[in-house]
């Protein structure tokens, strides 16, 4: 696959008695949009405060584009751009001055500067913006503006701590396809709580609770995980369980929405088409029949209750 | 990266009118005694009989301006380090720094020169305040140099006490009256010792390096404790923001 930019191993970070992060260890290539999911206080944010350099961590590495990040911090941080949950805005100065600074302490060389803060402001609608102060600001353009500098300096791996909290739904849909956009050249580290919005953003999907990394793998494969083996059923002459129990595996059945059954089957190896011939050969009355899939969210719970009954 | 940091500072001193205000406060104090210290002057000699109670224009003057300088100082330097740290602590505007390739050494130093610079402008105008005697005297360039490098000196100091405090605390206002009391108590120990002039506390005493100066001695004695004394207070707030980001 194409070039490394993070290489974490092993990070682990202890807080007094209460282990934050544990042993997690990851890749993030070149070209991907790496998305981040827990639950609160999972351990996301440390993570990501590990990554760039704001917390150190007990024990294991990570490099950033082949620099570690404790050895040689600054070289490692030119690669980065980080906006934290909390925006790290300088309210008193006006969006222009701000992306400035925000250029200067990234090592953007001076000729470039103004360039480069067009470019920024314009990826992130702001142009119009531009000489208004950021405490006057809207939530949402506080965030861009919060966006805007971390990308700035063109780096090779954006990392977006809940980048859609607090905008509108015509901003989210902006900001995503803006890190879309960025993910193709860099890479993206995106943590957030709303979870379509990583199966609309993300190519791969990371899932931490207390600590550990319970689910890693590419949008593919949760969504694998989502298609289980149940259907959802319509009938009018719905049969019993035992009935059922004669032509098929079945384990269970369950009231849906709308009327509608859900019925469960030993294993995913089922036949949809077995089961529209058995209807109509027994006169169920089936009306609808299609696949159950699980919403995310229901896998995100699964997934995380997993690890606590461990 | 330390002149990025300090620029930075800098500008944010003057976007808001706390800079504005303290720049121009202290600029009236100053004219004040600048202003009685003159007409004060005229008076005062003019009661002198004996050759020896008579003093230049530019002593006189010198000590009445530079002995309020250090007073003032030692009030509004708090006023303006307190925000430093402690702001962007509140903020959270830290992992901004944090997170750009700038080491905890460049941020803090950044921080310090550019509060420094600050404080020079006032240093500096002072400065300028007494040169304008020489239009009708002829006056002691020299002992005024001193005045004004020991003066810098004296608020580098307060800086560095200013922006350690900044560095505990997450409240400016608790950051400003820390290092308030902390200053005033290094500045004065010297009085509750008067009595044992060889007392180490008296001599880590603020007051008493700067008295050489305000009699016009450039000494390289006093230079190095107050380089030390600055150096000291760095070092620790270096090491205070260091250890955030290893605890956490």
């Amino acid at each position: 696959m194409s070039q490394k930019t993070i290489e974490a191993k092993k990070l682990k970070r202890i807080f007094g008695e209460n282990i934050a992060v544990n042993d997690v260890s990851f890749d993030l290539h070149k070209g991907e949009v790496l998305g981040f999911l827990g639950p609160n206080g999972a351990g996301k944010s440390t993570t990501m405060r590990m990554i760039t350099g704001n917390l150190a961590p007990t024990d294991g590495t990570a490099k950033i584009c082949g620099v570690d990040i404790i050895e040689e911090p600054k070289r490692a941080k030119e690669n980065i751009g980080y906006l934290p949950e909390m925006r790290p805005l300088y309210k008193e100065f006006t969006v222009n001055e701000y992306l400035r600074i925000a250029a200067e302490f990234h090592n953007v060389a001076s000729k470039s500067i103004n360039h480069a803060i067009e470019v920024a402001k314009e990826k992130c609608g702001l142009t119009h913006m531009s000489n208004r102060l950021i405490e006057n600001l809207s939530n949402g353009y506080q965030q861009r503006v919060g966006i805007a500098q971390a990308i700035i300096h063109n780096p090779q791996i954006v990392i977006l701590d809940e980048p859609t909290v607090g905008l509108d739904p015509i901003q989210i849909r902006e900001i995503r396809s803006l890190i879309k956009e960025i993910g193709k050249e860099h890479s993206v580290i995106l943590s957030t709580h709303i979870l379509p919005e990583v199966e609309i953003v993300c190519d791969r999907v990371q899932i931490i609770d207390k600590g550990n990394l319970v689910f890693h793998g590419s949008i593919e494969d949760l969504k694998k995980q989502r298609r289980g083996n149940k259907i959802q059923v319509g009938m009018r002459n719905t049969p019993s369980l035992l009935t059922l129990k004669k032509y098929f595996d079945v384990t269970k059945i369950d009231h849906g929405q709308d009327g509608l059954k859900i019925v469960h089957f030993k294993n995913i190896n089922f036949s949809l088409e077995e089961f529209v011939v058995a209807a109509v050969k027994h006169k169920w009355g089936l009306f609808h029949i299609a696949p159950h899939i699980t919403s995310l969210e229901d896998t995100f719970v699964q997934l995380t209750k997993n690890e606590k009954v461990k | 990266m330390i002149y990025r940091i300090a620029k930075k500072e800098l500008k944010s001193f003057f976007v808001t009118p706390m800079g504005w205000i303290i720049l121009a406060l202290i600029t009236c104090a100053f004219g004040w005694n600048y202003f009685i210290g003159v007409n004060n002057y005229f008076e005062v000699m003019a009661g002198a009989i004996r050759p020896a109670e008579r003093v230049g224009v530019t002593i006189y003057v010198g000590q009445t301006v530079y002995g309020a300088a250090s007073f003032l100082m030692l009030f509004s330097v708090p006023m303006l380090s307190m925000r430093l740290i402690s702001e962007e602590r509140k903020q959270q505007t830290l992992p901004f720094l944090f997170t750009s390739p700038i080491s905890i050494t460049e941020i803090v130093l950044g921080k310090f020169f550019g509060l420094v610079l600050f404080l020079s402008i006032m240093v500096l105008y002072v400065f300028l305040m007494l040169t304008t005697l020489n239009i009708w005297a002829d006056i002691d360039f020299g002992y005024l140099f001193a005045n004004s490098f020991g003066l810098l000196l004296l608020v580098a100091s307060f800086a560095a006490i200013g922006i350690y405090f900044s560095s505990l605390t997450s409240q400016p206002i608790i950051a400003a009256i820390l290092s308030f009391i902390f200053a005033v108590t290094l500045f004065i120990l010297e009085r509750y010792f008067a009595s044992q002039p060889n007392h180490w506390f008296s001599y880590i005493s603020l007051m008493k390096h700067f008295q050489a100066f305000s009699r016009g001695v450039i000494s390289s004695k006093d230079i190095i404790f107050f380089m030390l004394f600055i150096s000291t207070f760095i070092v620790l707030t270096i090491r205070r923001l260091d250890s955030d980001r290893l605890s956490g």
